[in-house]
C-alpha cells in the first residue's frame, strides 16, 4: 500500500468541495440520525440497547463513499453509520431501531442486527469480531465466483483481541482474497480502555505480522480516511491481496445510549471533542470557499430529514406476529403443536 | 443396486452434488490430501483445489467464511474433522449461520453443511469421541441429520446440501468402513423422514446413527425370545418425523428411545417427553431412555465401554418392558 498523507489541514483550497460537501450531507445525517435515536429513548421508543456512532462519522463516510453499491460491507454493533453511509432507508434502519413493520429486517433484528442486502450491507453483528471471518468468507465466494466486487469489512478496536482476528485475516491473506479490513479505533473495548488490554504495538503491527498492507490514520480526518479508502481498494482491485487500515477515532458517548462514560478522563473528551470530525471538515470545507449558507443546509436538511424519519417511524405498527414464525428455516415446523 | 462404504457413499454424495451445481464447494483441514478419513480422497482431482479447499487449522474461520460464502451465491460444505472440533466454531454456528435468515427479515439465506463426523471411535478418549447431537437439535435455524446406512448417507448427504438452511450433519466415525446397498443413479433421502427398519407389534425401538445397528441386533434376539420389536432409524432429528414414531407407538404402546449420547438431556428426552405428551393413556409401559451416563468417554477400553448402549442393554431394557409378551 502507498502511504497517502492526505490530510484536512493539509488539503487548503485544493479541498474538493464538491465531493467533500457532499460527504458532510452524510456526516451530518448520520450524527442526526444517532441523535435521535438517542433521544427516542426518552419515549421509550428504541427497545434494546442501541451504540451510538456519534464522533466516528468521518469513518464510515469516508470508506463508504469509495464502495459500489454491490461491493459488500459487514458492519458491528455500532453500526448505524456505516449501514447509513452504504446507502441505506434511513426510515427502514430507524423502524428496525423501534422494532416496527417495515424495518430494514422486518422488526426483527434491531439495531444491532442491521442488514441491507439490497445495498451490499451483510450486517451488522452483535458479537464483536464475528463478522472478519464471515467478511473472508464473502470474499472468497467472490473470488471463487471470479467476480470484481470487493468487501469491506469494519471492525472496533476490541475486536483485536479476539481470535477470530487472527484466524481471518490469516485466512484472508493465505487465499489473496479482496477483503479491505478496517479498525475502527475509537479508544473502548464496551467501557475499558483497549489500550490497557492490548499486547503490542497494535492493530496495524498486528496485520503487518501476517503480510497485509498496513496504515494508521486519523478517523476524525474524512479526507485522510477517504484517500486511505480509495488507495486501499484500488489495490484490492489490482488483486494485490487484503488490505488494512486502521483509523484512530474517539467515541463521543457511553458503550451504550444509556451509558453516562463516568470512567472517561473530562480532559480527554474535551481534548477529542476539538477535533470533532463534522466541526473540522465544515472548517475546511469554510476556507476552501464553500458558503456558510451550503454548511449550515448541511446540517439542518439532515435533522429535517431525520425528524421526519423519526415521526413515521414512531407512528408505523408493530409487525405482525406471525413473522416470529417465518424465516427460521424451510425444514420442520417451528410451532409446538399438540397432537390430535 | 451396488455395495459401497458409507465413507464412499459420503464421497459419492459430494461428487455428484459438485458436478450438478457449480456453487458448492467444500472447506477444511486436509481436504487435498483427501480428508482426514479419506472421505474426499481424489475429489481434488476432480474439482480442483479452489473447489477442495485445504484450510488452516482455523475451526472458527472455516465456519464464518462458509457462513460468508454461503450468503454470497455460493454452497460450501464446512469439513469440521471431528465433531468436537466445531465446539471451536460454535459462535460462527449457532449466533451467526443458524439466525441470520430471521435476523435479517429472510433478506438471504445460508446453504452450508457442516460435516462433523461423531461418536465414539475404540480409544479415541474424551476430545474425540462425544456425539453432542442435541445441542444442535435445541437451536432453532439447523437441520439436524444422522445417518446410519451407506444409502442414507448418500442420499441425505445430497438432500442436505441442496438445502437452503444451514444442517449439521453428523456422520458417525465407526460407520466408516461399514459396507451396503446404495441404488445405481439419483438417490435423494428426504430430510426429516424416519426409516422403519424393522416392523414389529410389541415394543418401538426409536434410535439414529451407528445405534441403530445394535437396536437392529437386539430385535434380531429379541424375535428368538418371542418379543417383535419395531426399529424406527430417525435419521434426521430436527425436523424428527413425530408422525411416524407416534403412530408406532400407538401401535406398540411401549417405546424404548436408544443413542449413543448422554442420556441426561439428550435427544431421546424430546422424543419420550413428545411421546407420554401425546400418548400417555396409549402406553402400557414407562418409556425407556438409554444412553450414555453423565461421564466423559474414557480411554481404555473397559472404562469406554461403560459409556456404550449395547445390544445387551437394549435387550434387557425391552425384555423388562414386555415382560408380559414374553410370558405369554
Amino acid at each position: 500500500m502507498t502511504i497517502i498523507q492526505a490530510t484536512l489541514e493539509g488539503a487548503g483550497a485544493n479541498l474538493d468541495t464538491g465531493r467533500f460537501t457532499a460527504m458532510l450531507d452524510t456526516m451530518w445525517r448520520i450524527r442526526a440520525f444517532e441523535e435521535l435515536a438517542v433521544r427516542s429513548l426518552d419515549e421509550k421508543l428504541v427497545l434494546g440497547a442501541i451504540h451510538p456512532s456519534i464522533g466516528q462519522e468521518a469513518c464510515a463516510a469516508g470508506i463508504c463513499c469509495n464502495m459500489e453499491r454491490e461491493d459488500l460491507l459487514l458492519s458491528t454493533h455500532r453500526g448505524h453509520g456505516h449501514t447509513l453511509a452504504k446507502g441505506a432507508d434511513a426510515l427502514a434502519m430507524m423502524r428496525e431501531l423501534f422494532g416496527r413493520d417495515g424495518g430494514t429486517c422486518g422488526g426483527k433484528g434491531g439495531s444491532m442486527h442491521i442488514a441491507d442486502f439490497d445495498v451490499g450491507m451483510l450486517g451488522a453483528n452483535g458479537v464483536v469480531a464475528a463478522n472478519i471471518t464471515i467478511a473472508a468468507g464473502a470474499a472468497h465466494a467472490l473470488k471463487l465466483r471470479g467476480e470484481k466486487r470487493v468487501v469491506v469489512c469494519i471492525f472496533g478496536d476490541g475486536a483485536i483481541n479476539r481470535g477470530p482476528f487472527l484466524e481471518g485475516l490469516n485466512w484472508a491473506k493465505v487465499f489473496d482474497l479482496p477483503v479491505l479490513f478496517v479498525c475502527e479505533d475509537n479508544n473502548f473495548s464496551a467501557t475499558t480502555h483497549t489500550a490497557a488490554m492490548t499486547a503490542g504495538p497494535g492493530a496495524a503491527a498486528r496485520a503487518q505480522s501476517l503480510g497485509l498492507p498496513a496504515q494508521t490514520i486519523d478517523g476524525n480526518d474524512v479526507v485522510a480516511v477517504d484517500a486511505a479508502t480509495r488507495n486501499a481498494l484500488a489495490a484490492l482491485h489490482a488483486g494485490e491481496g487484503p488490505q488494512f487500515l486502521h483509523c484512530k477515532t474517539y467515541r463521543m458517548t457511553g458503550h451504550t445510549a444509556v451509558d453516562a462514560a463516568a470512567y472517561r478522563d473530562p480532559a480527554e473528551v474535551t481534548r477529542w471533542r476539538e477535533r470533532d470530525p463534522i466541526t473540522r471538515l465544515g472548517e475546511a470545507l469554510r476556507l476552501a470557499g464553500v458558503s456558510e449558507a451550503r454548511l449550515e443546509e448541511a446540517r439542518t436538511k439532515a435533522y429535517a430529514e431525520m425528524e421526519e424519519v423519526y415521526a413515521t417511524a414512531r407512528d408505523t405498527a408493530w409487525p405482525d406476529v406471525a413473522g416470529a414464525y417465518r424465516d427460521v428455516q424451510d425444514c420442520g415446523d417451528p410451532q409446538v403443536r399438540p397432537y390430535s | 443396486m451396488s455395495v459401497i462404504s458409507y465413507l464412499e457413499a459420503g464421497k459419492r454424495a459430494v461428487r455428484e452434488e459438485m458436478q450438478r451445481d457449480p456453487t458448492v464447494w467444500a472447506l477444511g483441514e486436509d481436504l487435498g490430501r483427501g480428508g482426514v478419513f479419506g472421505q474426499y480422497k481424489g475429489l481434488i482431482d476432480e474439482f480442483g483445489p479452489e473447489r477442495i479447499a485445504d484450510t488452516p487449522i482455523s475451526e472458527a474461520c472455516i465456519m464464518g467464511a462458509a457462513v460468508g460464502a454461503a450468503m454470497t451465491g455460493t454452497r460450501p460444505i464446512v469439513e469440521m474433522r471431528f465433531s468436537d472440533f466445531a465446539l471451536c466454531a460454535i459462535d460462527e454456528l449457532v449466533n451467526q449461520a443458524a439466525k441470520a435468515r430471521f435476523m435479517f427479515g429472510g433478506q438471504m439465506r445460508v446453504p452450508m453443511v457442516v460435516r462433523e463426523p461423531t461418536g465414539m471411535w475404540r480409544s479415541s478418549a474424551a476430545q474425540h469421541s462425544q456425539s453432542l447431537e442435541s445441542w444442535y437439535t435445541h437451536i432453532p435455524g439447523l437441520v439436524v441429520v444422522a445417518p446410519a446406512t451407506p444409502a442414507d448417507n448418500l442420499g441425505l448427504l445430497k438432500s442436505a446440501i441442496r438445502n437452503d438452511d444451514p444442517v449439521v450433519y453428523l456422520e458417525h466415525k465407526n460407520l466408516w468402513p461399514l459396507e451396503g446397498e446404495v441404488p445405481e443413479g439419483e438417490h435423494l433421502v428426504p430430510l426429516g423422514e424416519a426409516q422403519i427398519v424393522r416392523t414389529g407389534r410389541d415394543l418401538t425401538l426409536v434410535t439414529w446413527s451407528a445405534t441403530r445397528h445394535s437396536c437392529v441386533a437386539a430385535a434380531d434376539a429379541l424375535e428368538k425370545q418371542g418379543i417383535e420389536a419395531e426399529v424406527i432409524d430417525l435419521r434426521t432429528l430436527w425436523p424428527w418425523d413425530r408422525d411416524r414414531v407416534l403412530a408406532s407407538v400407538e401401535k406398540t404402546g411401549r417405546l424404548i428411545v436408544a443413542h449413543e449420547a448422554v442420556a441426561v438431556s439428550g435427544f431421546g428426552a424430546e422424543i419420550a417427553a413428545t411421546v407420554a405428551e401425546a400418548l400417555h393413556h396409549r402406553l402400557k409401559a414407562p418409556v425407556q431412555r438409554l444412553g450414555a451416563p453423565r461421564i466423559p468417554i474414557a480411554y481404555a477400553p473397559p472404562l469406554e465401554d461403560e459409556a456404550r448402549v449395547t445390544e445387551k442393554k437394549i435387550i434387557d431394557a425391552a425384555k423388562a418392558l414386555c415382560l408380559p409378551v414374553a410370558a405369554s
